[in-house]
């Protein structure tokens, strides 16, 4: 029973999220697969396989990068045809999605999202209605069911072994390339990753501007190794890019603080932030839904608020 | 399982028949836009016995839909062509057509069938693909992901379907000559990219400011053309839409204990630099 994990490639090498989902695939299935593409992925092999992949199939194309989602889907349907894994695993990423929703149509199997457990080849878990009820789903038709998982559903343990790499042949037809990507634009915060840092500070619609976010910035570097984040609200409304955005649709985060300034917590949020050890809000509304699942909530005006915590934080660390 | 996935090939339009407007760089589009009507998004979701979604009448066009609406409708206004909207659900889903057609939208087609109780996404997939296809489309348009179900998969799906190009999460398109100048968000920042027609894209939420009806939209409306279609009048079968999931068990999450609100005073932001403290990070 072969279990695969698509690994996404990003200039550091394979997505974080796959070597969460190739640990978690070791106890699926007795055959592990990876499958990662475009440039670096030769070297991703090695890190894939020392997760616990037992073959990683490989292509250092840049028709992968060049066009996203398409290619990748019809290799991957070549190599499922050959090989006949009965479990595809996907990281939630918007790239991954592209590539699991191009498959299912080749395919004919089922697809099922936002999934933060797989019970078994044919089960998994995911949270429905912000994560305040938990369902099981089974999953029929034809093989390989394909599965993308929210990223940080599991631990990534490494696991020795041996790993047997195949470099796969990515030609593509030019009618099935798709879309081409021309240009590429960073507009990456400076500061801890988001999923790394062991503090997180993110704003909402309460902060009212692109502007505020310099008071979040100031109390992110008192408290250090912070990063900033933000609600859907705040980036839909273009004060602050999507590479902040936290919840269903941007990034899970799970630091030891949380800081929610100015969020209400709206459903699509809370998926992205609950696992986190401590939550902190401060909101101006008493009765905003975040308020209800807070270590600590404090009301009032975060303009008040944050620039003294950011003081008190200073000076406790001078007197410390 | 190669053998049982379905193909719709997908007529290409003609560059020809496109007349050139004023402007001389743009041309008569056909767009498709996918819209989907959604329980009442302020509203508490529910669970019904059989394990779907509760959809009453209280329900909405999904906001995150209201941007794909609007980009069509501008792209319309610039270069001339018609947009339809389609839907996928039970009777109450032709509100949210009807909220597109009052923006300005020339037509609607509601896709409503008994044997759609519980599609998935390839089910999905299949009958919008199916409703797309009955004419020429240029671009089709969609939002990222739906408001109830989150699943952001049919519209590459029925992309592949109908074997064209996709872009996902497009926070801009333009018509540039035979293909479409489209960024796209990504984690890093945004992507450019190009794009050839005919294409589906899916729309981010912000990427503009989608109009509300008129009173003068909401009356035209009612005489616009509204197709309501079956998926025998598709050229579908039931098992082609027999969903591939089911939900098997369904738990409460313990819910999270909340701890102290506390007035923000002097008081209050000593206890949260004391929980900092407290866990080690300051």
């Amino acid at each position: 029973m072969a279990v695969w994990v698509y690994a996404p490639m990003t200039p550091e090498g394979p997505h974080p999220a796959a070597f969460e989902l190739v640990t978690k695939a070791r106890s699926l299935g007795d055959e592990v697969g990876a499958v990662a593409f475009g440039p670096g992925a030769d070297d991703g092999a090695e890190p894939l396989g020392a997760h616990g992949a037992t073959t990683v199939y490989v292509s250092d194309d840049s028709v992968f990068t060049d066009h996203p989602g398409r290619p990748a889907a019809h290799v991957l349907r070549r190599l499922i045809d050959e090989h006949r894994p009965s479990l595809v695993l996907f990281p939630a990423t918007y790239d991954a999605r592209d590539v699991a929703g191009r498959l299912q149509a080749l395919t004919g199997s089922t697809l099922m999202s936002n999934a933060t457990d797989v019970l078994a080849i044919d089960r998994a878990r995911t949270e429905i209605f912000g994560g305040t009820t938990i369902v099981d789903v089974a999953l029929g038709g034809p093989a390989p069911h394909l599965v993308l998982v929210r990223p940080r559903s599991f631990a990534a343990e490494p696991a020795g072994g041996t790993v047997q790499v195949v470099v796969v042949d990515a030609s593509v037809e030019d009618g099935l390339k798709g879309a081409r990507v021309v240009e590429r634009h960073a507009e990456t915060a400076a500061g801890p990753k988001l999923e790394e840092a062991k503090v997180v500070v993110a704003g909402g619609r309460g902060l009212g501007g692109p502007e505020p976010f310099a008071l979040l910035d100031s109390l992110a570097s008192a408290i250090g190794g912070a990063a900033v984040g933000a609600s859907r609200a705040a980036v839909d409304a273009g004060w602050v890019p999507y590479s902040y955005q936290i919840g269903q649709t941007g990034k899970s985060v799970k630091p030891d603080v949380y800081l929610a300034v100015g969020i209400s917590g709206a459903l699509q949020h809370i998926v992205g932030m609950k696992g986190s050890a401590r939550i902190v809000a401060i909101n101006k509304d008493a009765e905003a839904p975040i308020l209800k699942m807070a270590d600590l909530g404090l009301v009032g005006d975060l303009f008040d608020i944050v620039p003294k915590l950011t003081a008190a934080i200073a000076s406790r660390k001078l007197a410390v | 399982m190669g053998s049982d996935y379905i193909r719709y090939p997908i007529p290409r339009s003609s560059p020809r028949r496109d007349a050139r407007n004023g402007l001389g760089t743009l041309r008569a589009m056909n767009i498709v836009v996918f819209v989907k009507f959604v329980p009442d998004p302020q509203g508490t979701p529910e669970m019904g016995p059989d394990h779907l979604l509760v959809r009453g009448a209280a329900g909405a066009l999904d906001p995150g839909d209201g941007y794909g609406v609007e980009m069509a409708l501008q792209l319309a206004e610039a270069g001339g062509g018609e947009v339809t909207a389609i839907t996928m659900g039970p009777d109450e889903a032709l509100a949210g057509v009807q909220r597109a057609l009052a923006m300005g939208v020339h037509r609607g087609v509601v896709v409503t069938d008994p044997s759609l109780r519980g599609a998935d996404a390839l089910a999905t997939a299949r009958v919008l693909a199916a409703a797309a296809r009955r004419s020429v489309f240029d671009l089709a348009i969609a939002g990222v992901e739906s408001t109830d179900g989150y699943t952001g998969t049919v519209p590459v799906t029925v992309a592949e379907l109908l074997d064209v190009a996709s872009v996902t999460a497009v926070r801009r398109l333009e018509p540039d000559g035979d293909d479409f100048r489209v960024e796209r968000q990504t984690e890093a920042g945004y992507d450019v990219l190009t794009c050839p027609r005919p294409a589906v894209v899916t729309v981010t939420a912000g990427a503009n400011e989608p109009r509300y009806p008129s009173l003068k939209g909401i009356i035209q409306a009612k005489q616009k053309p509204l197709e309501r279609l079956t998926l025998a009048d598709l050229g579908l079968d039931a098992a082609t839409v027999e969903p591939a999931q089911s939900i098997t068990a369904v738990i409460e999450a313990p819910p999270k204990a909340g701890g102290d609100v506390v007035a923000a005073d002097d008081a209050g932001i000593a206890r949260l630099v004391e929980l900092l403290a407290e866990a080690k990070v300051i």
